[in-house]
């Protein structure tokens, strides 16, 4: 980075925009703290700390923005390794994230309809469409979205990730750094570790050369240490649901887990998760419920419908049903105990081994079923996802097993969690209103 | 005739109910109609011509609204879906537990019903009309039969062309390629038949089909879909009275419920 750059940097970012995004988190804690400034009956209002999200998010995607300035950027799959490139100083971009923001602002479907007509087929995943739709169209919610250095792929969550990296590979003319993570039918085995630590090891001299820097072992460890922390808090954040009545439903924590996706092994995303936790901790001793009136508790399984979310919470929350656990928000939770920011390597081999879409369907309905009792769920809604079809494998079973043997109902909904053209509101609502009715019964 | 003392309202994508029944349950009055465009004022229309209870003021009786228009009857109506309706309405008339089939116009159902008549699990066609009335509708159409014809046409071949699409426009355009090549209309309407019948079965086993098995919706008049369900799920079907009021008759059953709670 020049020195007229690393200036300009820091202006735009540390300065100026920094002070903006301050400002604005101000007016939004002046705008909640205002008597009546809350409208839904049924959901009750945000908790003070939303501000602070909405600032991480807007923070992260300046800096992408300002980039250009000197710092390298890497593009990631969700569930990639991402600690060394976080203490090389990479920008990480995560294009699902992006993706899910696209859905969330309504213009997934223009961007897959755009890569569509670049000749990809429809039956892609609607996160890869959207992404490549937006790579192709330039267009995106957040002002500008930086071009990759580097590309890191870990194959731990799909095999789509892999051609979809390669298409982007191909586009952008960039190395790609393939971490492939051998699917775990049991349990993980030595060989798997060091398979896939030996590539970890790789993918550090690629990124240290993109980077042009050595990466420093203990800017590693601090950032796994980061990384563990998040998670940890992550995690009781998450069980809060526990508590009767749910001080936070899942459909809050698809948008409060921005930052233990995309800004894992910062500092800041621990800060704020502290923050969060306190706040829900005084909401249970309150019995503040994130649904005005609980009756009944339901788990949700896959991806959010990113297009819907508003809409589904609204729909339950007026007929008293809090969401208080999924299994998708759990999944970056629920390893944290296998993070060793002392052995930052082989942790991060055995960590990135086992998410659970690396990881058998007996395993799924193990958790789901762990996930009813601990957090009493009367039923299950299990979004049966047109575009991921790893996390959708074997639903009708579990579905069965769920009811069969622990008397919990569940739903089979059909949706897709970013492509609004295979969502019929009508559909949904009707399965959706059968299924509460048999659970009111 | 006994007073209407609950009515149940089935708006349905191709057919619009309407029931009243007497405080003992008993089906005293009811209506059918295509679903028209206008399906507000088609409802307001209809339940006003209920004897004997309100005229153009509306029903002072309590009324419950079920099916894809249940959301345009007056705010002050109950909501209830097809499948809870279709279920209470079925239980009370063949009074048993079991799998209830409900093939209506726009989608179908698999219903399991306890013992108490509740529901325990549902199962539906997804987002298209494969496995619905419709399907039948578009291709008899395509054939210039009536619903009914078709079937009788396909139970009076004995042999069965394969067909593999269950897909609405595709099945017509297969079902026109037989055409050329020469097939019966019978037989073709026979793997028509088929090819319905096993999409529905299939939903059925995926919802864990229990015997005995039972029909409601406009689906079940038709002796051949019905013949070849039997077949592919190796048990017999029982139909109650009037399948296609079923939706509407659960839903008065609930508004008399509601009114005695
Ligand atoms: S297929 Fe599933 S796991 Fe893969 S990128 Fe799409 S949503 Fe993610």
């Amino acid at each position: 980075m020049s020195l007229a750059n690393q200036l300009r940097y820091h202006l735009n970012v540390s300065i100026v925009g920094n002070s903006v995004l301050r400002l604005q988190r101000w007016q939004g804690e002046w705008q909640m703290s205002r008597p009546g400034s809350w409208q839904n009956a049924h959901i009750a209002p945000p908790v003070a700390v939303a501000p602070r999200l909405k600032e991480l998010i807007s923070r992260h995607y300046l800096k992408g923005q300002y980039a250009h300035l000197g710092r390298k950027v890497a593009w990631v799959t969700s569930g990639a390794p991402v600690e060394f490139l976080v203490a090389l100083g990479y920008f990480v971009l995560y294009p699902e994230n992006h993706a899910a923001v696209c859905g969330i602002r309504r213009m997934s479907e223009s961007l897959c309809t755009a890569a569509e007509d670049a000749g990809y087929s429809p039956d892609l995943c609607s996160y890869a469409r959207t992404d490549i739709g937006s790579v192709l169209t330039g267009k995106t919610p957040v002002g500008k979205v930086p071009r990759p250095d580097v590309l890191v792929c870990c194959t731990n969550i799909c095999q789509t990730v892999l051609f979809w990296y390669r298409v982007l590979a191909h586009h952008f003319n960039v190395p790609l750094i393939v971490i492939d993570t051998p699917f775990l039918y049991t349990e993980a085995t030595e060989r798997a570790v060091a398979y896939v630590k030996a590539q970890l090891e790789d993918a550090v001299i690629v990124a240290e050369r993109v980077a042009g820097r050595s990466l420093g072992f203990d800017k590693l460890k601090q950032a796994t240490r980061y990384s563990r922390q998040a998670c940890e808090l992550w995690m009781k954040i998450m069980e809060c649901g526990q508590h009767r009545p749910a001080p936070i439903t899942a459909f809050d924590e698809f948008f409060h887990m921005a930052p233990i996706v995309e800004m894992r092994g910062e500092a800041f995303t621990v800060d704020y998760y502290a923050a969060l936790l306190a706040e829900l901790e005084q909401r249970k001793a309150n019995n503040i419920g994130a649904v005005t009136v609980e009756s009944k508790r339901l788990l949700w399984d896959n991806l959010p419908v990113w297009h819907r979310v508003r809409w589904l919470s609204e729909m339950l929350a007026e007929r008293q049903v809090a969401l208080v656990a999924s299994t998708y928000t759990n999944a970056w939770g629920e390893l944290a105990h296998l993070v060793d920011p002392e052995r930052p390597m082989e942790s991060a081999a055995t960590v990135y081994l086992h998410p659970i879409l690396n990881r058998g369907t007996g395993h799924k309905l193990k958790t789901m079923r762990r996930m009813v009792d601990d957090y009493q769920a009367d039923g299950v809604i299990l979004h049966s996802d047109r575009s991921c079809k790893p996390y959708s494998i074997g639903q009708i079973g579990q579905r069965n097993r769920l009811a069969d043997e622990l008397g919990a109902p569940a739903l089979l909904l059909e949706a897709d969690h970013n492509d609004p053209r295979a969502f019929s509101n009508e559909q949904v609502a009707t399965r959706l209103s059968a299924f509460l009715e048999l659970l009111e019964k | 005739m006994s007073t209407v003392v609950a009515i149940g309202a089935d708006a349905g994508s191709t057919t619009t109910k309407l029931v009243g029944i007497s405080h003992d349950g008993v089906i005293v009055w009811e209506t059918i109609e295509p679903t028209e465009p206008r399906m507000r004022e088609q409802l307001e229309r209809l339940l006003a011509t209920i004897p004997g209870s309100g005229g153009s003021a509306g029903p002072t009786v309590p009324v419950v609204a079920t099916g894809y228009g249940r959301n345009l009857v007056d705010t002050k109506h109950r909501r209830v879906t097809e499948i809870t309706c279709h279920a209470t309405g079925v239980y009370r008339s063949i009074r048993s537990s079991g799998t209830l089939i409900d093939i209506g116009g726009q989608d179908s159902k698999v219903i399991v019903i306890d013992a108490a008549g509740g529901v325990v699990n549902f199962a539906m066609n997804d987002k298209c009309a494969a496995g619905t009335g419709r399907f039948l509708e578009v291709v008899a159409a395509r054939m210039r039969e009536s619903v009914q014809d078709f079937a009788a046409l396909a139970l009076s071949s004995p042999e069965e062309v394969a067909i593999s699409n269950t897909c609405t426009v595709f099945a017509e355009s297969e079902m026109v390629s037989l055409l050329a090549q020469g097939h019966a209309i019978e037989s073709i309407s026979r793997g028509l038949h088929r090819a319905l019948a096993r999409r529905v079965a299939s939903l059925a086993r995926s919802a864990g089909a229990v015997a005995p098995l039972m029909m409601s919706g406009g689906g079940a008049h038709n002796v051949a879909l019905r013949a070849l369900l039997e077949n592919e799920l190796g048990a017999a079907i029982r139909l109650p009275a009037k399948p296609q009021l079923m939706g509407a008759y659960g839903a008065a059953l609930l508004a008399l419920r509601r009114a005695a709670a």
